[in-house]
């Protein structure tokens, strides 16, 4: 890197967008913790924690060299382990990344591995061993986010000289990672679904969420988070993140619309998960089209986007892959819809929009290879971490709650009557 | 001494417990309870799957009564809960041998 120039415009918004992606986190938690019973929340919402910190140690350790270092042997495959490795060279203050600090760079960009993974979560909800999760959660990050990333956010000449194949050779377009990110985290999910199997009582008993305000709550600060995910993907303060910034509002308005729309006709009532779920469903399918569309482009993909995923919801009923809280109706079909249509919609290259079909041919590509490369593997490493620590619960622990079972909590508790008694604390029994 | 339980929908608890209040019953037990009868239940849709919620939520209310009183009080209750609609309730007495007011240590009547 050569005489780079910090911009201190582009820095405060990259600052504020990396703070915004972080509060996803929270957002995502919530928005997942309020789909399930009351007996597994807080194990819905360690998923994502537990997320969080074991994907960006490993992010600092060798996750960003493999995807933000050059490309072995040239191949857009993944990037060179030992060239930043514990972001060697890049945790100062004075490196830098484009024209913003290396390390801004490097924390933005790392929480957007967290994510893709904590989002896998909301497929096994309330009956995957924590521990196990958690070892996933590392091999899945290293085996198949890191190259993942590689393929579709490293850019030649940006961080190094070489780097991925689906955004330098093939050339298909995902600003924020509807590809990297959803559909690679929806088919994840699927495989994680199959793997692990179907919830006791999965189709027969009830399983409603026990708190929709927290769910609604969630959704909130998940598009308000978005706004640092899609406008702060311009890695600048600029037209570029203006323009994601108004198509990350307008595609989700419509992908609201779209779902209750869907959900009045179908099932007689428009609800609040509904609209919950339209606004991810409109925020995953702008995600890699954020940049590349004009404003009616954004309200087209997030109307077909939130139609789409409330058809999509029901699958899981049909095809019986307990997805418990619908990644894949949502992510792999919101991220497909996104990453589909920029190939229609796109300014100067859709189909309907002055290009040909070179473009879309090109879109299809990179959400095959995504979809194909995520979902064998994650099958594969779900199968193993099964086959030698085991993945699942206990009937019986999952039939009494895994809040009590993993984790020796529950979520609430509404008085101060038959609290029990103390018995001892961590340094030992009380005199 | 009977003790008398009511029920109720969850909407009318104020107007019994007023009209209760106005014949003179100055104590009662007020409890959330859920429960189904012939009203049966409701549906509930969540992501386009629906469910069947039969327990639906309703009031026990639980008050103590001398025995001259019980047919007065029931018939308060049954007047003040009542919307003409199903799922409105059921009212039931209960024999009761002894009563202690925990404070004075009063028992029988005097204790209600």
């Amino acid at each position: 890197m050569e005489a780079a120039v910090i911009n201190s415009g582009d820095t405060a918004w990259m600052l504020m967008s990396a703070g915004l992606v972080t509060l996803m986190i929270p957002g995502l938690v919530l928005f997942y913790g309020g789909m399930v019973r009351v007996k597994s929340v807080l194990n819905m919402m360690m998923m994502s924690f537990g997320a969080l910190a074991i994907v960006f140690v490993l992010w600092i350790a060798y996750g960003f060299s493999l995807v933000f270092g050059d490309s072995v042997n040239g191949s857009g495959l993944i990037g060179d382990v030992s060239q930043f490795a514990f972001l060697k060279g890049l945790d100062n203050s004075e490196a830098v990344i484009g024209t913003i600090p290396a390390a801004v760079f490097v924390g933005f960009q790392g929480m957007f591995a967290a994510i893709t993974v904590a989002l896998i979560s909301g497929a096994i909800a309330d009956r995957a061993k924590f521990g196990a999760w958690l070892v996933f959660a590392g091999i899945w990050a290293t085996v198949v986010y890191f190259p993942v990333a590689h393929w579709v956010f490293a850019f030649d000449d940006f961080v190094a000289k070489t780097g991925g194949w689906i955004a330098n050779d093939l050339g298909a377009l995902d600003f924020a990672g509807g590809t990297a990110v959803h559909i690679n985290a929806g088919a994840a999910g699927l495989a994680l679904a199959l793997v692990l199997g179907k919830r006791v009582g999965f189709g027969k008993m009830p399983m409603r969420p026990h708190n929709l305000p927290l769910v609604m709550l969630g959704a909130g600060l998940l598009w308000f988070g978005w706004f640092g995910f899609n406008a702060g993907s311009a890695i600048a303060s600029n037209g570029t993140a203006g323009l994601a910034l108004l198509n990350t509002i307008g595609a989700t308005a419509a992908a609201v619309l779209a779902w209750l729309l869907v959900e009045k006709m179908r099932d007689g009532h428009a609800t609040s998960l509904g609209a919950a779920s339209g606004v991810v469903a409109g925020l995953v399918a702008i995600t890699p089209a954020c940049a590349a569309v004009n404003a009616s482009g954004a309200l087209i993909i997030g109307a077909v986007s939130g139609a789409l995923c409330a058809l999509s919801v029901g699958l899981k009923f049909k095809f019986g892959f307990d997805d418990s809280l619908d990644v894949v109706a949502v992510h792999l079909v919101g991220g497909i819809v996104g990453t589909i249509l920029i190939g229609f919609v796109g300014v100067d290259i859709g189909l309907f929009n002055g290009g040909g079909t070179e473009q879309l041919i090109k879109q299809a590509i990179g959400a095959g290879a995504v979809l194909a490369y995520s979902f064998v593997l994650s099958y594969v490493i779900a199968k193993l971490v099964d086959l030698t620590i085991g993945f699942r619960i206990s009937v019986e622990q999952e039939l009494a709650g895994i809040d009590l079972a993993v984790h020796a909590e529950r979520g609430y508790e509404f008085s101060d009557n038959n609290q029990g008694n103390f018995l001892a604390s961590s340094r030992g029994a009380q005199e | 001494m009977k003790l008398i339980t009511a029920i109720l929908k969850p909407a009318k608890l104020d107007d019994v417990k007023d009209a209760l209040h106005a014949v003179g019953i100055n104590g009662m037990t007020v409890s959330e309870a859920s429960g189904f009868g012939r009203q049966g239940g409701h549906t509930e849709v969540y992501r386009g799957a629906e469910y069947t919620v039969n327990l639906v939520p309703k009031i026990r209310l639980e008050v103590l009564v001398d025995d001259k009183d019980v047919d007065s009080v029931l018939g308060v209750i049954v007047k003040s809960a009542s919307t003409g609609s199903i799922g409105d309730g059921k009212v039931w007495t209960t024999p009761i041998d002894q009563v202690i007011r925990v404070r004075t240590g009063e028992r029988g009547p005097e204790a209600i």
